[in-house]
């Protein structure tokens, strides 16, 4: 089975998940997205690398934050940007997901930047358009499986911050279960040769046999931050704070919140990270999320640059 | 018409036997194996050198789609694709539209195979009305009417009472209950076994206890009613085990697998193959070995197709979307072989999963090759390979993990009452 993400000649043709990709290609996008900071920083933010292309961002799945720094990147580079929300026209209209991609493909999009509910849904769509070798994929987050841009942007702060990825230790705290952060961060650390990755969370949010991504699993979260470099916290969904899974928000917060006394048990110079939008006083305190160790802001803006780069690159071959 | 059928290796699953022998057919029935029957006068020989003489294979679960799902497919359809895989006799689940839970369209649905005259078709009758898990079907009636068991097909039946008094009732008669052993509340969601895999790609799992769990409340209800249980499609190691220890006890039970079961494990989902969306879930590969295994030891008594063509379109989405299913007559064969090869079993042996043992689950006079058996046949070279492809099968189903794939044994002949019914 050949790497659906990957041409004939080992370049990327789509970004479907951050798993199997080669070390290099990481690299390449973290260096590429360096190079597109500064841009941000100026007073004319734009490149001329993608004009004349046609960005679609097909959101089955509702995110204004997600869709708009994928719209912001693209205009960035100066291509043009349709946003579609499919879950309110065409789906609710019975059109298959195939014939949506099939009709879109035939006004020449260049690239589907790509959110569905379902785990599989871009991959699904790489292989419908494995015929135009011109169009591209880009995940931005499918189902439980992945968000390969968000994993990315996790990996450039990381990199920014602490340099050197084969000396961190980075804990992944809370919905581990549900999470495509979590998972496309955990390929990406251990791709890039880290050698402590841990989870942190009650049994009822781990997923079966997560071990076998390569993480030290915690269900004390006191334990599970001792003397790490970086805390990744995820976001709880609303719909799963009361249920099978957890009794209430609060009760979360109490073993899995992220508060000032817990961070003191890493490194004095670790980093706080939350892929947003971030609940307060659900699984982070805001004395930490506004803290001097949260650089949940500058992933922000480090998220645009990435995904500039991972457009740029899709493009530029 | 007498045939006579020349050179083959006649295998016959039941005794054992594997020789170079002629059989001679006529009325519908093997007068002849080896010798002649005097005066025998052939209106045809067939000549089957280098081709094995077995009985027909014998299917514990093959969905027809009919009624109500005639866009996935058609008895027509299915029944030719069952002669072209060497299957004569088979048993459809009841989860059509409306289900098989009324005499009428039990015997609407029989009428309707005897009229095509391919396979012969047994109808599995539904054990609650609708399906719905509530109340209890005829089954007298529906046993009149030619349904050879009752299950509740793929339909979660939550209410243990209505399950404990549909044992009772069953065994009264002596009727035999299907059932394939899942709880509804452990498998809710769930499209993947809940493992290394599901986790690694996001998709929600059905833990293996979802079938031991319920496998042991049925087991408490046959070891007070005394019903006749078989355990349909088992997926896990531990399902096994109880079924070992059950046979052990001397619980009236008996089991079958699916044959992408004994070959397939999660691991064959790779990037999200819909193909190998299924139902139940392939589980690990040490599951897949126990499998295999218990087919090897009679702890399983039967190789099934689970044949369930899906239309194209309902496969062309994303893997939790998509409908469960795989085509599995055409496929049953060759599977069967590969499995039997891999095994390093005799042919008798191996075929003995697919003709016989399941003959004696379906209660039916088939799966023997004998003297005054049916002239219910199989014939095909076993060392052919077949390349599975959406242009050779037959079934309106193309959804098989194995498109593509060459498969051992290619049937070229089959017959059905002394008639031959394909030839490929």
């Amino acid at each position: 089975m050949r790497n659906p993400q990957l041409n004939a000649h080992g370049e990327l043709q789509h970004l479907l998940t951050i798993e199997g990709l080669p070390r290099e290609v990481i690299v390449h996008i973290l260096d590429t997205a360096g190079s597109f900071v500064g841009i941000t920083e100026r007073d004319v933010k734009k490149v001329p690398i993608l004009r004349g292309k046609s960005v679609f961002n097909l959101f089955f799945e509702n995110s204004t934050r997600t869709r708009t720094t994928f719209e912001i990147a693209a205009k960035r580079l100066s291509a043009d940007v349709i946003n579609l929300n499919i879950n309110t026209s065409s789906a609710a209209k019975g059109e298959s997901l195939l014939d949506t991609i099939d009709n879109l493909s035939a006004m020449h999009a260049d690239m589907f930047v790509v959110r569905h509910a379902s785990s599989g849904a871009p991959h699904l769509i790489a292989r419908h358009v494995e015929a135009h070798p011109h169009l591209h994929v880009v995940n931005a987050g499918d189902g439980r499986h992945a968000h390969p841009t968000q994993g990315l942007l996790d990996l450039y702060t990381l990199r920014h911050y602490k340099q050197d990825f084969t000396r961190l230790s980075v804990a992944v705290v809370g919905d581990v279960l549900h999470s495509r952060v979590a998972r496309s961060l955990i390929h990406g650390l251990t791709t890039m040769g880290t050698p402590d990755v841990r989870v942190i969370g009650p049994k009822t949010l781990l997923p079966e046999g997560v071990e076998k991504l390569g993480v030290r699993v915690f269900n004390d979260m006191n334990e599970g931050l001792r003397g790490c470099d970086a805390i990744v916290m995820l976001r709880l969904q609303n719909e799963r704070m009361k249920g099978p899974l957890l009794p209430s928000a609060q009760e979360f917060f109490k073993s899995y919140g992220l508060t000032a006394e817990k961070l003191a048990l890493a490194k004095p110079d670790a980093i706080v990270m939350h892929p947003g939008p971030m609940n307060r006083g659900v699984e982070i305190d805001s004395a930490v999320a506004d803290g001097p160790r949260s650089v949940i802001l500058p992933q922000v803006t480090f998220g645009i640059a990435v995904r500039m780069a991972v457009m740029a690159i899709l493009a530029g071959q | 018409m007498k045939i006579h059928i020349a050179h083959g290796r006649v295998v016959d699953p039941k005794s054992g036997s594997d020789a170079k022998q002629d059989v001679f057919i006529e009325a519908g029935r093997i007068t002849g194996v080896g010798a002649a029957p005097a005066g025998f006068k052939a209106g045809r020989v067939i000549d089957a050198a280098g081709l094995v003489v077995a009985p027909g294979l014998v299917d514990l679960s093959a969905r027809l789609r009919e009624p109500g799902f005639e866009y996935k497919a058609t008895l027509e359809t299915e029944l030719a694709a069952a002669v072209a895989g060497g299957v004569t006799s088979l048993a459809c689940p009841p989860d059509t539209d409306p289900p098989l839970d009324e005499p009428g369209l039990v015997e609407m649905l029989r009428h309707s195979a005897r009229s095509l005259d391919l396979a012969h078709v047994h109808p599995v009758g539904a054990l609650t009305a609708q399906l719905a898990g509530k109340r209890l079907t005829e089954m007298v009636l529906l046993t009149e009417a030619g349904c050879v068991a009752f299950s509740q097909a793929d339909v979660a039946m939550p209410d243990t009472q209505v399950l404990w008094r549909a044992m009772q009732y069953a065994a009264t008669f002596g009727f035999a209950l299907w059932l394939r052993p899942q709880d509804e509340f452990l498998a809710r969601d769930g499209v993947a076994h809940d493992g290394e895999v599901a986790t690694r790609l996001g998709l929600p799992g059905i833990p293996s206890f979802a079938e031991t769990i319920a496998m042991e409340t049925m087991l408490a209800l046959v070891r007070d009613t005394g019903a006749r249980v078989h355990f349909q499609r088992l997926s896990t190691a531990r399902g096994v085990e109880l079924l070992r220890d059950a046979k052990a006890e001397g619980l009236p039970v008996t089991g079958d697998v699916s044959a992408h079961h004994v070959h397939l494990s999660e691991m064959d989902i790779g990037y999200f193959d819909s193909h190998c969306r299924v139902i139940p879930p392939f589980r690990s590969a040490r599951d897949r070995d126990a499998l295999r295994a218990a087919l090897a030891d009679g702890t399983l008594d039967a190789l099934c197709s689970d044949h369930a063509p899906v239309d194209e379109d309902a496969k062309l989405l994303p893997f939790a979307e998509a409908e469960p299913g795989a085509t599995g007559l055409e496929l049953l064969l060759p599977l069967a072989l590969k499995w039997g090869t891999e095994m390093k079993l005799p042919l008798a042996r191996t075929l003995g999963t697919v003709t016989d043992r399941p003959a004696r689950i379906l209660g039916a006079e088939a799966g023997q090759l004998a003297i005054g058996q049916p002239a219910d046949l199989c014939l095909f070279d076993p060392h052919a390979m077949v390349r599975i492809s959406a242009d050779t099968l037959k079934s309106q189903g193309r959804n098989t993990p194995y498109l593509g794939i060459e498969l051992p044994g290619r049937v070229r002949c089959t017959l059905v009452g002394g008639r031959v019914v394909y030839e490929g």
